[in-house]
């Protein structure tokens, strides 16, 4: 029932969010942006079971694909989400097919060595990437060949969150399908998915590939409405912040990943904003109170509202 | 030769030597048992056969193909598989997912993306033939988790034959399943289809003797010998070695 309510719920929100906070479009904008790149996570983590601390590496591959292929080849938004997919896809195959052979701690050192590989080659290779300075110049033509991007943000809010309903959509019928039913089985027993005749190292692959691709779109998603590339798309912080995100929703749901990512979001700006330097005890209380009360996140908080008041009736 | 042929399959791990020099033939049909004391490598042999081990020497026929080569998830799809020692099933999923996975595998739909898992008419005709054949109709929509270890046992034996193996090797299916739950196996063992080649290894002597024909005994990696379940009680060396000095009745 939830899985079919929420994202409708979710969607509703956003929209109410848009009309209730007019000047602060951006930072709403940024929070869709956010869900698509923990979207991703979620495919990969959630349903897949890949411990990974990297996702931030496609994410970054994709908002630099889209900014060097806005500057240099076609400034159209949509064309700008296939490049950055598609570079975000190609990262994490390569990159996949060696770290999905290790697993546990190893696997997770190795996602974080692949995201800082690919912060480092952003860093030198600044007569390309702009360096330190992040790449500038980013113009994009309107989307559609009808909206152009508003100083205030309109465009760019309804956009990011056009896009993001795609890629809800799509993960939706993705983790419906016999291919997210096997992720699911490989999630909880890759022995068994391995007896039941499944290459489970190539299944595992094609998911963290998809969830590089996601990332990917997030990380043009970026790159377009800010029109600004930095070395942070590649940062350790945002894999961190994008796996507390999903762990605060709960993973293996979808609608777990956009609560999440919203949850913190505003937390983090309504912490930040009252106490710059100690914000995040803010968030720190948060997670702790979550991962100690909901282990399965906020998505949990329906039934665990109604044990508590089956607990009290029956008290 | 029809079905499996293992000709001086060894394994060691280090200087520890835990297979030794093993022939076993299993025919289309065949009911044999493996049995053995604790640490008789009864395990590893079945782990060598599915390729979850590679061998140190030896070959492995299926069919007459040597398919020693082979991963795990090869032998499945050449028509090998195997129950766990201990239950190992997709405990957040319900018995009909459990059911369903293997056979979207097996039909080759399980890498497919863009329709419903449930959606395939002949994939559902198949999940409800085995819900129906191991009567788990009441227990269909309930996660395997929620169950008891003796329906999980059952779920385990359904899901491997959702593979429609050839060679179906059970380990120790009664291990941990409460006593007044045994029959619903030993049900189940003998419901198989008759063309079915199955290898049991099993602690449970009475489960044992209900249903092999043939007996083969594993000491320290080495067969110790081979035979009907009466031959088997009969043999002073493995009435001494495993059974206690005490025969079956």
């Amino acid at each position: 029932m939830m899985n079919r309510i929420a994202p409708f719920a979710l969607l509703a929100l956003a929209v109410a969010l848009y009309f209730a906070l007019p000047y602060n479009l951006a930072f709403l904008t940024r929070i869709l942006i956010m869900a698509v790149l923990v979207l991703s996570l979620d495919l990969v983590l959630g349903f897949a079971g890949i411990a990974t601390l990297g996702q931030a590496a496609f994410y970054g591959a994709g908002a630099y694909a889209a900014g060097l292929f806005a500057i240099h080849a076609w400034a159209d938004p949509i064309a700008g989400l296939v490049v950055a997919g598609v570079a975000g896809a190609v990262l994490a195959f390569i990159s996949g097919l060696i770290v999905l052979r290790a697993h546990g701690l190893t696997l997770i050192m190795l996602t974080i060595a692949v995201a800082a590989i690919c912060h480092e080659i952003a860093n030198k290779a600044r007569d390309v990437t702009g360096g330190a300075d992040g790449l500038r110049g980013i113009r994009m033509e309107p989307v559609l060949g009808l909206f152009e991007f508003d100083f205030v943000g309109q465009t760019g809010f309804w956009y990011a969150l056009a896009v993001l309903a795609a890629v809800f959509t799509f993960l939706t019928l993705l983790t419906r399908a016999p291919f997210g039913l096997s992720l699911r089985g490989i999630h909880e027993s890759p022995e068994r998915m391995a007896a039941i005749g499944t290459s489970v190292y190539w299944r595992r692959v094609a998911a963290y590939t998809l969830g590089g691709a996601i990332a990917g779109v997030a990380g043009a998603l970026s790159a377009q409405v800010t029109q600004l590339v930095s070395l942070e798309s590649f940062s350790f912080t945002l894999s961190a912040e994008a796996l507390i995100m999903l762990i605060l929703g709960g993973t293996g749901r979808l609608y777990g990943a956009v609560l999440g990512t919203l949850v913190f979001m505003f937390v983090h700006h309504w912490a930040a904003a009252n106490d710059p330097f100690n914000w995040l005890f803010v968030i720190g209380a948060l997670v702790l109170a979550v991962v100690f009360f909901l282990p399965r996140g906020l998505v949990a908080v329906p039934t665990a509202l109604k044990r508590l008041g089956g607990q009290n009736a029956g008290s | 030769m029809q079905g499996l042929e293992v000709r001086g399959l060894s394994k060691k791990f280090g200087g520890l030597t835990v297979s030794e020099n093993i022939d076993f033939d299993l025919k289309p049909g065949d009911r044999k048992a493996l049995i053995g004391p604790n640490g008789a490598g009864k395990s590893t042999f079945s782990n060598l056969v599915t390729g979850i081990l590679p061998p140190s020497s030896g070959t492995i026929r299926f069919d007459g193909v040597d398919i020693g080569k082979l991963n795990e998830a090869q032998r499945v799809k050449r028509g090998i598989a195997k129950t766990f020692q201990i239950t190992t099933l997709f405990r957040d999923l319900t018995v009909r997912e459990n059911l369903r996975l293997p056979i979207l595998e097996r039909q080759g739909r399980g890498f497919a993306m863009f329709r419903r898992a449930d959606g395939n008419g002949e994939t559902e005709a198949e999940v409800a033939a085995l819900i129906d054949a191991f009567a788990l109709e009441p227990l269909a929509d309930k996660r395997v988790a929620d169950l008891a270890y003796g329906q999980q046992r059952l779920v385990e034996l359904a899901l491997t034959l959702a593979l429609k193996p050839r060679v179906l090797i059970l380990d120790e299916p009664a291990a941990g399943v409460p006593s007044s739950e045994t029959h619903l196996i030993v049900q189940a063992i003998e419901a198989l289809p008759p063309d079915l080649a199955v290898l049991i290894i099993e602690h449970d002597m009475d489960l044992v003797f209900r249903v092999a024909a043939q007996i083969v005994v594993l000491v320290q990696g080495r067969i110790l010998t081979e035979g009907t379940p009466q031959e088997i009680a009969a043999n002073a060396q493995v009435r001494d070695l495993y059974l206690g000095g005490h025969g079956h009745d």
